[in-house]
């Protein structure tokens, strides 16, 4: 027996799947297939290379400065994001702090709500090496020899756009994981207090295991953001000094749209898209393993 | 066995020993609130810098830091005003505004639907949308540019408006199906009886039902379309048509070493979302936990 199944669900559903269809699929599709051309934003015709744009990329120094700036902002923003953001959530959550941690959550998710391009402009303010904060601040406590032109200096340069990065999504992972703790239920706690578990313990027997799923989903924004990230490293540095600071985004749209060599720039996209593909893919296998223990 | 015993044995060192314990977590308390207390400056000071900064001059910006303004320019505003930012906060309003009005209208339909009908039609079309989360609009920016200038839409807030919508659709169809699933199929069933077309049991039934889920979703897509950055700087040129986070880059370019005006900008950029944070705070920490766990 066939279900009536009327028009109207279908009309439904029709501009959402034309929007996705249009804006989302057909641009991944029509990426890897620019990835075979040459051309540039006025051009009438795209020239078929074959795999000559792939063979570039293998010999691109910036892409492989890149990726390790990529890998860089990703161990890093694991190491605060991940440890750092889910030991903050726990405190929060404890009796102890409960009357501050209201007021501490929002203090902390307030720079998540701002635009990208104003908290860089404002750490483009703290590092100035003239009146900056931070150099201010440094002499200020006699860590003369600390001070440095943060964004200017090669070797500082990515580190000072990942900090900024840190300073600003770490309340939300931290709400993340905070939310995560609430959904767990009381009497496990309850039971530990019982067995006469003490902080820390109870941290790694009841916290740890119960929020291991929302674990596993920020470490997956984490890590995917950290090989897609544009804005902050485009606005603070633009890639410099030298390339010391580009990331496969930056390195892209500065092929594609300041050098105009859109086909080329299509290839470093699809292999940022890959990257950040096989990443999502272990991750899930692992999370997915980790279940069935 | 073991374990009771070893439970009693740790209640009675337990309460041997109450004084010491109660020394420790004294200790514990203290010091960890001064390190949270610490971490909440790291994150406020730059922010407090930013505002009182934005009511001092060049001069007073750069020679001292630290101190509050000797004379507050409140001009720093009227100009931030004037010279751009009332531009680009109307072009913002506009693009949020349009952009949160169709994806949650068509996402809302579209969830209506997946949410009702169960096939294989179903499945797939639900795959289609989830699996748009997965794509990242980085990766998809020259193709993006190729077909917003085939449609003659580049340089325009359109251009913005449609795509936006089309990255925002798959998490506002999500969070809004898992709430329509929750809806008893009774009433749908009983005003199906009475006549009700499935447009009507749509309009009259499940979205007044689902407010505090359409409010989750409206402000997760203000925040988004309010603070969206790559786009909004490559498929606008002309300054007149910029939003706030790109057009902030134009004025800075513009004003060179007009430091207050240019805070005064930041500042009034960022007001709207704070405001949101505070008044809206339960809606959207809950939509940003709900939708990160299901992306």
């Amino acid at each position: 027996m066939k279900k009536k199944f009327p028009l109207t669900p279908i009309l439904f559903l029709l501009p959402s799947v034309f929007f996705l269809a249009v804006f989302i699929y057909i641009p991944l599709v029509q990426n890897f297939y620019n990835s075979f051309f040459d051309f540039n934003v006025f051009s009438n015709s795209k020239e078929f290379v074959g795999l000559a744009q792939i063979q570039k990329l293998f010999q691109d120094d910036v892409v492989m400065v890149s990726i390790m700036n990529n890998f860089k902002y990703a161990i890093i923003s694991v190491i605060f994001q991940i440890f750092f953001a889910l030991i903050l959530a726990s405190i929060l959550e404890d009796k102890l702090f409960r009357k501050v941690a209201p007021t501490l959550r929002v203090i902390y998710f307030i720079p998540v709500m701002i635009s990208i391009s104003v908290i860089a402009l404002l750490f483009s303010f703290i590092y100035n090496p003239q009146m900056g904060l931070l150099n201010s601040f440094l002499e200020l406590v006699g860590l003369d020899t600390l001070t440095r032109p943060w964004l200017g200096n090669s070797t500082s340069a990515i580190y000072s756009v990942i900090a900024m990065s840190q300073w600003q999504s770490i309340g939300l992972i931290t709400m993340l994981f905070i939310v995560a703790i609430q959904k767990i239920p009381n009497e496990l706690y309850e039971a530990a207090d019982i067995d006469g578990a003490g902080r820390i313990r109870k941290f790694f027997s009841v916290t740890l295991p119960q929020v291991k799923e929302t674990m596993f989903v920020n470490l997956l924004i984490t890590v995917t953001g950290s090989i897609l990230v544009f804005n902050e490293p485009f606005i603070l540095t633009n890639g410099g000094p030298g390339n010391s600071s580009m990331t496969l985004a930056v390195h892209m749209y500065q092929t594609g749209f300041s050098r105009d060599n859109m086909g080329y720039a299509s290839t470093i996209a699809t292999l940022t898209f890959l990257l950040s593909a096989i990443f999502a893919l272990i991750q899930i296998k692992v999370s997915k393993t980790g279940k069935e223990d | 066995m073991k374990e009771n015993i070893n439970s009693k044995q740790y209640s009675n060192s337990r309460q041997k020993e109450p004084k010491s314990a109660k020394i420790q977590t004294r200790i514990f308390k203290y010091s960890t609130l001064i390190g949270l207390g610490i971490f909440a400056l790291i994150i406020l000071y730059p922010l407090f810098w930013m505002l009182i900064s934005s009511f001092k001059s060049y001069e007073e910006i750069y020679s001292d830091v630290w101190n509050l303004p000797g004379t507050w320019n409140f001009s720093n505003y009227t100009l931030a005003w004037e010279q751009g930012i009332q531009n680009y906060f109307i072009n913002s309003l506009y693009v949020t505004g349009f952009a949160i009005l169709i994806t949650v209208t068509i996402g809302s339909m579209a969830a209506f639907t997946l949410s009702r009908y169960r096939n294989r039609w179903i499945d797939i079309a639900l795959l289609f949308i989830i699996g748009g989360l997965m794509m990242n609009p980085q990766v998809a920016l020259i193709p993006l540019f190729e077909i917003l200038t085939f449609f003659n839409l580049i340089d325009t807030r359109w251009a913005l408006i449609l795509t936006y919508v089309a990255y925002r659709l798959p998490l506002t169809i999500i969070l809004i199906r898992a709430f329509f699933l929750t809806v008893p199929k009774e009433l749908s069933e009983s005003a199906l009886l009475d006549g009700c077309s499935e447009f009507g049991i749509y309009r009259r039934i499940y979205l007044p039902l689902s407010i505090p889920v359409v409010v989750t979703t409206v402000i997760l897509n203000a925040f988004f379309a309010w603070n969206e950055f790559l786009f909004a700087t490559v498929f606008i040129n002309s300054s007149d048509l910029k939003t706030i986070p790109s057009g902030l880059m134009v004025f800075r370019d513009a004003l060179r070493t007009d430091w207050g005006v240019l805070l005064s900008g930041m500042v009034i950029a960022s007001i709207p979302m704070i405001i949101l944070l505070i008044f809206l705070q339960k809606y959207l920490v809950r939509g940003l936990a709900e939708g990160s766990v299901k992306g």
